[in-house]
């Protein structure tokens, strides 16, 4: 074991997951393989989502992946930047619209 | 200007100081690309027909590109002189070969470009010019260069690695993009690039990067979308390349730390469905002084073809060279990774 949690060698060993549940695990990279194939969205489309989604989870393989993917797909700087802000504004934007809720239950006990 | 690595004296300029890198154990632990040729039943790796020849005619290029496997640009002043192309011209007259691939450098810079593209026209053979674009605008004795291509009936091959300014230019040079449009457009005005049929302008893409090319259609139905839509550009096909981990772009990948990661990238993706087709199954390449390789990779690592009788024009020996077996090194991990890659694209279908 390694004394951290993260280690950047790990992305490469993410097949390995189905060494204890082959069939889960099996499954699991073949419906994956099949959702990034071009489709009604590009490949190329779908990096930029993965993208996106990857810095919303906050998945560091992920990211890695993806910063790659994207790039080497074709998308710029700019427009990488721009899908991280989409995440960010979609993750900003769910935190904010609670404060709804709680201006809700505050109006509700306050005289 | 960037200078070439050879003016720079950079130690990378020599053949024998890449191949030590490449196939140095300590820099990487990966397997050697033979000891994978012979695990899928490959090996020894042999040419079947010379159906095609490459000929280098000089190193000299208005460009510098930062990726170029010929560490050329316009201080390098290697060029074939009108006595090789004479030996080029006698070699095509006593064979079959159909196919003559003239690449550079620029090729339209060797001052008997003209006069050479004239006399193997003469022969009947079909011929490929792999023009940087950037040269039609470089100087005007260049201008009429589309009309000369069409007047031959030339297949053009060009390099343009994004249909953005922005990556074209950081591979390219400052300026490469702005002016390979302009070219492109002149090149679809006399009529290339417009039909299935006739006057083939087919793109190059290479990767801007430390990466491996995407999927090839998939690039090739991006460019023509975008290249339409923003400029009114045509053209046939799109071949995506591979970049070789030699020369300049050896350089590149180590002065950048990638060298590791890439080779790893290449191994990773070695599919033996590419061999089949790799274009040193079918090519021959000719330096600008005469010499013979297995393909234009293996010229610029001086690695000369096996058959040690029929190593120069002088001695070509078709026999021989349609049977030869290929001089392998690690760099081959570049044509064979993925969907493959030779001077025309993918090659794992
Ligand atoms: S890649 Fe082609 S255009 Fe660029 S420097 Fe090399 S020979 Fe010239
Ligand atoms: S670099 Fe490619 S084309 Fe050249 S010998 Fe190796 S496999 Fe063949």
């Amino acid at each position: 074991m390694s004394d951290h949690y993260y280690n950047a060698d790990d992305l490469a060993k993410f097949g390995n997951i189905a060494e204890y549940q082959k069939e889960m695990g099996d499954k699991f990279f073949s419906y994956y393989g099949e959702v990034f194939k071009d489709g009604h969205l590009t490949a190329k489309e779908k990096s930029l989502i993965a993208l996106a989604v990857a810095h919303a989870v906050q998945c560091p393989y992920c990211i890695d992946a993806y910063s790659s993917d994207a790039y080497e797909k074709g998308y710029s700087e700019q427009q990488m930047m721009e899908a991280v802000h989409v995440a960010s504004a979609i993750k900003g934007g769910a935190v904010l619209v609670h404060g709804v809720q709680m201006m809700n239950k505050v109006k509700k006990i306050s005289m | 200007m960037i200078k070439s690595l050879k003016v720079l004296n950079n130690p990378l300029s020599n053949a024998d100081n890449q191949l030590a890198i490449l196939e140095d154990k300590k820099l990487h632990s990966h397997a050697s690309f033979k000891a994978k040729l012979v695990a899928s039943d490959l090996y020894p790796l042999r040419a079947n027909a010379v159906e095609i020849l490459q000929i280098n005619v000089g190193k000299m290029c208005n460009q510098v590109c930062k990726h170029c496997h010929v560490d050329a640009g316009p201080d390098r002043k290697e060029i074939m002189t009108m006595e090789t192309m004479q030996l080029c011209l006698a070699v095509l007259a006593h064979s079959s070969i159909k196919i003559v691939d003239l690449t550079g450098g620029a090729p339209e810079m060797n001052p008997n470009f003209r006069w050479f593209v004239t006399e193997i026209k003469k022969l009947n053979k079909h011929i490929i010019v792999r023009c940087n674009l950037t040269i039609i605008l470089a100087n005007k004795k260049y201008h009429d260069l589309p009309t000369f291509f069409k007047q031959h009936d030339i297949e053009v091959v060009s390099s343009l690695p994004s249909f953005t300014k922005d990556r074209t230019d950081r591979q390219r040079g400052d300026g490469v993009f702005e002016d390979s449009i302009k070219a492109l457009q002149m090149l679809n005005a006399v009529g290339y690039g417009v039909s299935e049929d006739n006057l083939q302008l087919n793109l190059v893409y290479n990767p801007a990067g430390a990466f491996l090319p995407p999927s090839q259609q998939a690039l090739e139905i991006e460019f023509k979308d975008e290249l339409f839509k923003n400029y009114g550009i045509s053209f046939n096909n799109l071949f995506a390349i591979t970049n070789m981990p030699i020369s300049r772009y050896l350089d590149y990948l180590l002065s950048t730390g990638n060298y590791d990661s890439y080779m790893e990238k290449l191994v990773n993706a070695f599919n033996p469905a590419a061999i089949k087709n790799l274009m040193c199954r079918n090519t021959i390449s000719v330096s600008w002084d005469g010499f013979l390789y297995d393909c234009d990779f293996n010229q610029m690592l001086e690695l000369p073809v096996s058959p040690s009788n029929s190593r120069h024009l002088s001695d070509f020996n078709l026999n021989d060279l349609t049977n030869r077996e290929i001089v392998i090194k690690q760099h081959c991990y570049g044509c064979t990774a993925g969907a493959g890659s030779s001077c025309g694209g993918e090659v794992a279908n």
